[in-house]
């Protein structure tokens, strides 16, 4: 539950963007990040909510936590299973491909 | 304009290259022979570091005079008897209950949410604040979101709440606010922990700059980390660097998500809808300001209030059994090891969990049951 996962911004309407993770699109309230979030952006995403824009220089080395995690036996690693859960969170976008 | 490589730092393994951890284990070594101390403990509240430092293996490669212990960093773990019970309470009176997954098997004092369930209770699973309202949109009937979790898991509650939730929502709150039991623990006599390893994404949330005033009440020095092996290893040696030097300062080695401010925007909406009140965490104490409750303002959304909750008829002590010995407790408090408690892995496993510490994700029972928490390779050497 202390996870967040980052993921890319590829469509904003009002308060709700349009997230990519690692090719799952899913929605994620913009209710309570602290800095104007654009299109590109790289927001780290909390049971639903994005709670913090992920500065550039920073995008690299947060992914790559996730990148490892996501690669994981998710039955095997409860690392990797919170990372899902996190994920599962999000809501169904509505031309998501998942 | 170039587009940076998303995943250079991986490339370079910048957090996980063997070189830069025997480094950093080698620097850990030095200090506590520096500090001359045995053992000196440090103390994380995090689930998630708990299995990076499991997962890893990095016990195993610590000095043996470092001792680092899991505090109460399991939100779910921490949800009190009582509040399990509150839960139960109003699923036996047909109100549909959501709740985080891990809380489905965490006992209550004669049932847990899943008991309740195969009795014919509904309770839902979702994973979001924005599911639970998404359910009680598709319900025609009352529907009581058990919300667990940290502050960071509270922002969301209250950004739902602020939304404004359907008539039939309301919100049975079991959320925590970890600084006040950093206090508390900070304050255990006998306890001796020398420093705390703080969360990164509840200091995401509040900001480094919450632990200040502890670290000046406590002359006990934080440092804030992130959850790459490389992370905890630097968090640890910036954490001894001022034990060695006395130094009761707060440092943030997790600057790529935590500012000394914090998300001033979520931390209104939590401090808009929530106020900390004294409250039990399981098995620890009852901790002032540790639980955030409605502020008055929001008592329509308050699932206490708008029900008359009696959980007493299931607070009645039955036999205690196998619960009298889980020692969840004195794990949460860093006075014990799972594998002090006669239960840990025999008695209670993850697939049959007697305490809470055993049923998340994040509790030091189950993934110290996953992993094998503390490897002794003084053998191998």
């Amino acid at each position: 539950m202390c996870l967040g996962v980052p993921g890319k911004v590829v469509a904003i309407d009002g308060n709700c963007a349009t997230v990519d993770f690692w090719g799952v699109r899913r929605q994620v309230l913009l209710d309570v990040v602290d800095e104007p979030v654009a299109v590109g952006d790289y927001v780290l995403n909390h049971v639903g909510y994005a709670i913090r824009r992920i500065p550039e220089s920073e995008i690299g080395e947060t992914l790559a936590l996730f990148e490892e995690l996501l690669a994981q036996d998710e039955a095997a690693d409860l690392m990797a299973s919170d990372v899902r859960a996190e994920i599962a969170g999000t809501g169904a976008a509505p031309d998501g491909d998942s | 304009m170039a587009t940076p490589d998303p995943l250079a730092a991986f490339r370079e393994m910048k957090f996980r290259d063997p070189a830069r951890a025997q480094a950093m284990i080698d620097a850990l070594g030095r200090l506590t022979a520096a500090i001359g101390r045995s053992p000196v403990s440090l103390m994380h509240v995090c689930g998630s570091h708990e299995q990076a430092i499991a997962k890893y293996g990095l016990r195993a490669m610590f000095p043996a005079a470092l001792r680092v212990i899991m505090g109460p960093g399991c939100p779910v773990c921490v949800t009190d008897t009582r509040e399990v019970d509150e839960g139960v309470a109003l699923a036996r009176q047909g109100v549909h209950i959501a709740t985080y997954g891990d809380m489905l098997r965490v006992p209550g004092t004669v049932m847990s949410l899943a008991d309740a369930q195969a009795e014919g209770a509904r309770v839902h699973v979702v994973y979001s604040a924005g599911q639970a309202v998404e359910l009680a949109r598709r319900l025609d009937a009352p529907v009581a979101f058990f919300a667990t979790g940290f502050e960071t898991t509270a922002v969301a509650t209250a950004a739902i709440v602020l939304n404004g939730l359907p008539a039939n929502l309301s919100i049975l709150s079991a959320h925590k606010f970890i600084p006040p039991a950093m206090d508390m623990i900070a304050a255990t006599p006998g306890l001796a922990v020398e420093g705390f390893l703080a969360a990164g994404h509840a200091a995401t949330i509040t900001g480094w700059g919450v632990f200040e005033s502890f670290a000046a009440r406590h002359r006990m020095p934080v440092v804030v980390a992130g959850f790459e092996p490389l992370d905890i290893l630097a968090g640890l040696v910036k954490l001894l660097e001022l034990v060695r030097d006395g130094t009761p300062a707060v440092a943030n080695m997790y600057p790529r998500c935590v500012t000394r401010a914090g998300n001033l925007r979520a931390q209104e909406a939590l401090w808009t809808v929530f106020e900390p009140v004294s409250g039990r965490w399981r098995g620890i104490a009852d901790i002032p300001g540790g639980n955030l409750a409605f502020r008055d303002t929001f008592a329509g959304v308050d699932a206490r209030r708008r029900f008359a909750l009696d959980a007493a008829p299931l607070a009645s002590p039955a036999s205690p059994g196998l619960a009298a010995a889980c020692l969840c407790g004195s794990i949460m408090a860093g006075i014990s090891s799972p594998t002090d408690c006669p239960l840990f892995g025999g008695a209670c496993t993850p697939e049959s969990p007697v305490g809470a510490c055993m049923v998340s994700s994040e509790g030091t029972c189950k993934i110290w049951h996953q992993y094998g928490g503390y490897p002794d390779l003084g053998d191998m050497a």
